[in-house]
């Protein structure tokens, strides 16, 4: 327990604060993206991701946004096991076939109002697999899409921007 | 002539014919009669060996109707055999009986290029659900990619489980967390699970189809995308495939540069999995800690390569990116920070008895198990199988910068665990060499495509473990066929295996001890 405490201390508290250019963002949105937030969703925003198809390099990217240096919750955005009480889906890959019903009940468990972020490079047309027989391309080929963030991954800190810019 | 293929040979007399046209020179690839694959397995079997691939290959551009393949390993040996089959009704006899990966490499040869394993116990589809259009299969010539493809009624008959007190819990595709979709049905009795059902191929994405289309350049970044945590290892197995068969050979300083990037893959993954471990026992700190330490990794990758994860810097006959005196030196004081925070973590995480308590004998492999399933990599190491392929069938730099091997034999959770921490301070060992012994010069090598009707294989140790590629050019020296065998598509099927009579609550960390690869199995 002691070494615990030990660690705790000798690292403390590693959450940078955002690269200048989104913090500027940040700052634009400022009373006004806190007051969409306090309205909208009662001060925290929650996600639910789906991965209709991706390779996996964009769930690393998502996953480090819940690492102690992005931090996400600070900004009170929280993933969610079920779509039921999520406020957004951050959609990855290009769709698969396999993957088009589940994704659809997907968006239609998710209550209204509701945004969907299409993220990488293939969420937002297909990427490198493009259409085929079995990948349907970008995510709005199948549900309504809001917002798209390019990038093969995006970094966290392009899907952080590419959240708040959705609240604006 | 190597062990494997003296007894072939001498099985098959001359009924065994060596393909002139299949490089490296060492991986063989015998031509024998439809009729004697099952006795070529059986063979095999005898001699120790383990399946390590099979597919299928359309060759009616060559005019010869459809070729079967398996491939055989034991220790540094590999072996290819080939049945040749006729374009119309073309079958095989299935050698599941012998080896049980077969069991869904066959399916899948079945369901993709429509070619049937006869004796075949199995045959609902695989990778291509029951909704898709009858008749159709991809992966042949004939098949048109831009054809959307209808879907049908369809259901997949799961096997069930009844008794008094059985119930089944579906899960998936989409899961509760940040992770892959997959289904995994269960039937449970109480808490305790009697059986696992995986149902994959939910991210199919014609990939191998989509190779087909692409020049041998651009081939690198599709097989980049196989697995995103595996960009580096499936780059280089591509790589390495294509060199073989085009004969070309990339300067030392690229191969050494390329196995730098390949170990930093390794400590990334390996940080992220031993903390999404500990986090499903409930011991968040190291999740915590190690994220933020894999997290520094990949800017240090970011500062030094541009891209986070490598991706798209291994290319046929060279790597795109050369390292800096001020890059070296950049790593080893990285190295060694790392070194001392990691070590201080793993004593912590050593020392916790809650941890232990969760992680030992919890979701077992034997070894006996491991080595039927013919499991690879580090899920191999944790079972008790002495196999690394840098050891094994190394490529430099690892014929002179030597891997210790890892091996353990409890098979549980927790050895699944310890070899990677294991492996995560053999690769900072394996790094300082690489630097230390960084060859000076050019790190690029001209590239022509291979002739046509040649084939080339490769295999690479990944952090999962082996990666095998097999590329055959065509006609007009374009891709005609790319195999992919990611090591997930046989570890699946250990998970399937080491989950029985563990409780449902312990699944998600046995899952997570393993973290096969979804999109690398469903390509
Ligand atoms: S955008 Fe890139 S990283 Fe994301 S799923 Fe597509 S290929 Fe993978």
């Amino acid at each position: 327990m002691l070494r615990i405490l030990h660690q705790i201390f000798r690292t403390g508290i590693v959450t940078e604060p955002l690269p200048p250019e989104v913090e500027k963002g940040v700052e634009v949105i400022g009373a006004k993206l806190e007051e969409a937030i306090m309205r909208r969703f009662r001060r925290s925003l929650t996600i639910r991701q789906v991965d209709a198809g991706s390779c996996n390099g964009c769930e690393l990217e998502i996953h480090a946004l819940n690492n102690p240096i992005y931090n996400c919750e600070r900004f009170g955005i929280k993933f969610t096991a079920s779509p039921r009480f999520a406020d957004i889906l951050l959609v990855t890959g290009p769709v698969s076939m396999n993957m088009e019903i589940a994704l659809k009940r997907t968006y239609n468990a998710t209550p209204s109002p509701k945004f969907v972020i299409a993220v990488g490079d293939c969420g937002c047309n297909g990427g490198i697999f493009g259409e085929s027989y079995a990948s349907l391309g970008g995510i709005s080929k199948v549900i309504p899409v809001d917002i798209v963030i390019h990038g093969c991954p995006p970094p966290p800190t392009a899907i952080l921007k590419g959240i708040l810019k959705l609240m604006e | 002539m190597s062990g494997l293929e003296n007894v072939m040979v001498s099985l098959l007399k001359e009924d065994a014919k060596r393909d002139a046209g299949q490089y490296p020179l060492d991986v063989p690839l015998y031509h024998i009669p439809c009729e004697r694959f099952v006795e070529a397995a059986k063979a095999m079997k005898n001699t120790g060996a383990r399946l390590a691939a099979q597919w299928a290959s359309d060759e009616t551009l060559f005019r010869r109707g459809f070729g079967v393949f398996a491939c055989y390993a034991k220790d540094s040996e590999y072996l290819i055999v080939k049945a040749d089959l006729p374009e119309n009704d073309p079958t095989f006899p299935s050698i599941t009986k012998k080896f049980v990966p077969a069991y869904r490499f066959e399916r899948q040869i079945k369901s993709l290029m429509g070619i049937e394993p006869t004796g075949h116990p199995d045959l609902r589809p695989w990778i291509k659900h029951e909704d898709w259009q009858k008749g159709v299969y991809p992966l042949r010539k004939s098949f048109d990619v831009k054809q959307p493809l209808k879907r049908i009624k369809g259901e997949y008959q799961f096997i069930k489980a009844d008794g008094e007190g059985v119930y089944e819990i579906p899960v998936g595709p989409v899961h509760a967390g940040i992770i892959e979709p997959g289904h995994f049905r269960f039937q449970a009795v109480g808490e305790d699970i009697i059986n696992l059902e995986e149902k994959l191929g939910y991210v199919h994405k014609g990939i191998e189809k989509r190779f087909e289309t692409m020049s041998w350049m651009d081939g690198a970044k599709l097989a980049g995308r196989v697995s995103g945590d595996s960009t580096v290892a499936h780059s280089i197995a591509y790589c390495r495939a294509v060199e073989a068969i085009s004969k070309t050979n990339p300067p030392e300083r690229a191969l050494w540069l390329r196995a730098l990037m390949l170990e930093r893959e390794r400590i990334a993954n390996h940080l992220g999995d031993l903390g999404a471990i500990a986090n499903d026992a409930a011991f968040a700190f190291i999740l915590y800690q190690f994220s933020r330490l894999k997290e520094h990794i990949l800017r240090t990758n970011y500062k030094l390569f541009g891209h986070r994860f490598m991706m798209d810097k291994v290319i046929p006959g060279s790597v795109n990116v050369d390292l800096t005196s001020k890059g070296r030196d950049i790593i080893l004081k990285e190295l060694e920070l790392f070194e001392k925070e990691f070590e201080r973590l793993v004593i912590i995480y050593d020392e916790n008895p809650s941890l232990e308590d969760r992680l030992r004998g919890t979701g077992i492999l034997t070894s006996e198990k491991a080595k039927e399933l013919c499991v690879v990599g580090f899920v191999a190491r944790a079972s008790g199988q002495n196999q690394d392929l840098r050891i094994q069938s190394p490529f430099p730099p690892y014929d002179r910068i030597i891997p210790k091997i890892r091996v353990l034999n409890s098979g549980d959770v927790h050895a699944r665990a310890w070899v990677r921490i294991e492996e995560i301070r053999d690769s900072i060992c394996i790094i300082r060499e690489i630097l230390n012994t960084l060859p000076d010069g050019n790190i690029v090598a001209g590239f022509n495509p291979p002739l046509p009707d040649r084939s080339g294989f490769a295999v690479v140790e990944g952090w999962r473990g082996e990666t095998v590629y097999w590329v055959q050019s065509g006609p007009d020296s374009e891709i005609n066929r790319c195999m992919v065998r990611d090591p997930s598509s046989v570890n699946w099927l250990a998970l399937e295996e080491a989950i029985h009579g563990n409780i449902v609550p312990d699944f998600p960390l046995c899952n997570k001890s393993f973290n096969q690869s979804y999109s690398g199995n469903d390509l």
